[in-house]
């Protein structure tokens, strides 16, 4: 299966039940929500609100998915595929699951285009600290910039040791 | 006639002035007659008529040397043309900046091997000698034998350096490459290090990285950033778990001591060094990877710390004291 993240952005009337609409037939072909964004301020002339959604699915059901929705009365007004382009690991020592760990690793997400996409954690003792290798993939270099300095950010916080690549084309 | 002052006679002073003498013959053909005329340690000094192997000896049997006169008193009284300071580093300078100071208001140049005085007024120090029209050389206190400033200084000229990135302690290098080989905790390694002399007793000056930190500064200074050594985003070596190495191996990685200086960056920290990248040595050495504009990347390794290796690269510089320019 060839996973592919999609941003998906649709005009919903603004009253309740009418995201759902959008995310029941994601979930039922298998996707996987990454992220949402409503866009508050920028209702269109037709009182209807634009909702960006991201999210994670075979490649080949994406044209059908796009289908169901727009023959349920959903307006979608533009779908693309973000490519996950640049990527790189980093890893973390601490007290990694103390401070929540997926929260950690969640602050670096920008809206899907920059996202953890493999960790894997080492934790000899329970009580002792932790090690984790993360790594991140984005749409592009400066995304990628932008979510390690998130990370660095959080990782500073929480009294994380961050050890970050020395990789030519990032940072 | 070169007269030589040698301040500062510990295991680099004497190796400086042990490495004249066994290259005498060499010296006197590419750069011309010498002769030490004065030696001073933090409490005696010899002066007049004395041998270098006397004067070593003297040292070495009796913890001094022949005279009471201090190293101060020393520098203002005798007539040099070069001073060679190797005395204790201290970050705000110490005495090493003051005698450096005093040479070259004298007009003698100097070589040093001390970090401390260049940390504390880089900008200060190659001002006056400026103004002097004499030369301060200090290949030796940046990677010991490993070249780096006349590097930048020769070779890179007309190059823009875009980053510097290097491994510039050897006792970091080694825990942490040992660390990689035996998968053992870095206390244990610590030990081993401390037991054959690579890591002091009191290890905090190397692995929390501010000794990097301090020759980082210089080669910044030299590459014309103007950075002070608190402005140093420094993260030391000692959380560093077994653990990681293994991780950080699934991803084809090692980990690192780098000290990085270009427009965005000025850090000392612990990272990930593809295991196939020339920065991933291992053992006590040294190595800098210098990005540039027109000469791409440049790499070169050596030999960090020693007596010789830091006598060579003071020796170098007197070299290019005389015959360079
Ligand atoms: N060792 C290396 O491999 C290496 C490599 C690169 C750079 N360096 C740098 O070179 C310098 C010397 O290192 P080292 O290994 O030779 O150290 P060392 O063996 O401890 O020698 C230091 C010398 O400085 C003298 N001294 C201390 N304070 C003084 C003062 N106020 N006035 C006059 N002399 C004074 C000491 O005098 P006493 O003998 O009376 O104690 C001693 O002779 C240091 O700055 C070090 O960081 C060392």
């Amino acid at each position: 299966m060839n996973e592919v993240l999609i941003t998906l952005i649709v005009e919903l009337e603004d009253r309740p039940g009418q995201l759902l609409k959008v995310l029941e037939p994601i979930s039922k072909m298998g996707g996987n929500i990454v992220g949402i964004v409503h866009q508050r301020g920028k209702k269109t002339p037709l009182n209807r609100l634009p909702v960006e959604i991201s999210f994670k699915i075979d490649s080949k059901k994406v044209e059908r998915l796009i289908g169901s929705l727009r023959s349920s009365g959903i307006l979608v007004r533009s779908f693309n595929e973000v490519k996950l382009t640049a990527t790189t690991s980093v890893l973390l020592i601490g007290h990694l699951i103390h401070t929540d760990i997926s929260d950690t690793i969640q602050s670096i997400d920008i809206d899907g285009e920059a996202e953890c996409v493999e960790m894997h954690v080492s934790m000899p003792e329970i009580s002792g600290p932790s090690t984790a290798i993360v790594t991140i993939s984005a749409a592009g270099n400066e995304r990628l910039k932008e979510a390690v300095e998130k990370l660095r950010e959080i990782c500073r916080r929480k009294k994380i040791t961050m050890i970050e690549p020395i990789n030519e084309d990032l940072v | 006639m070169i007269r030589i002052a040698i301040v500062g006679f510990g295991t680099v002073g004497q190796g400086f002035a042990e490495l004249l003498e066994r290259k005498r013959e060499e010296i006197r053909k590419k750069i011309g007659e010498f002769k030490v005329v004065a030696i001073a340690d933090s409490k005696s000094s010899i002066s007049g008529e004395f041998s270098i192997d006397e004067a070593i000896k003297m040292k070495r049997e009796e913890g001094r040397l022949r005279d009471d006169r201090k190293a101060d008193e020393l520098i203002d009284e005798v007539d040099f043309d070069i001073l060679v300071e190797a005395t204790h580093t201290k970050l705000d300078g110490g005495s090493g900046l003051s005698y450096i100071k005093k040479a070259l208001k004298k007009g003698s140049h100097v070589i040093t091997s001390n970090k401390g005085p260049l940390v504390a007024d880089f900008e200060g120090l190659m001002t006056l000698a400026e103004k002097k029209g004499v030369k301060l050389m200090y290949e030796a206190t940046v990677g010991g034998a490993m070249p780096v400033i006349k590097l930048i200084k020769r070779y890179l000229a007309f190059c823009e350096i875009e980053s510097v990135r290097g491994i510039l302690n050897g006792t970091c290098n080694y825990i942490l490459s040992r660390m990689e080989e035996e998968g053992l905790p870095y206390e244990q390694i610590l030990n081993e290090a401390q037991e054959l002399g690579i890591a002091e007793a009191d290890p905090t000056y190397d692995v929390e990285g501010i000794d990097a930190a301090a020759k980082l500064i210089i080669i910044a200074n030299t590459i014309g950033v103007d950075a002070k050594f608190e402005d140093v985003e420094r993260v030391g070596i000692r959380k560093i778990t077994p653990e990681a190495f293994n991780v950080a191996e699934e991803k084809g990685y090692t980990i690192r001591l780098i000290a990085e200086v270009s427009k965005e960056t000025l850090r000392v920290s612990p990272r990930l060094v593809p295991l196939s990248h020339p920065l991933a040595i291992k053992g006590t050495m040294n190595a800098t990877m210098f990005k540039t504009d027109t000469a791409g990347n440049i790499f070169v390794a050596g030999r960090g710390a020693g007596k010789e290796e830091t006598a060579s690269a003071m020796l170098s510089d007197l070299y290019d004291i005389y015959v360079s320019n």
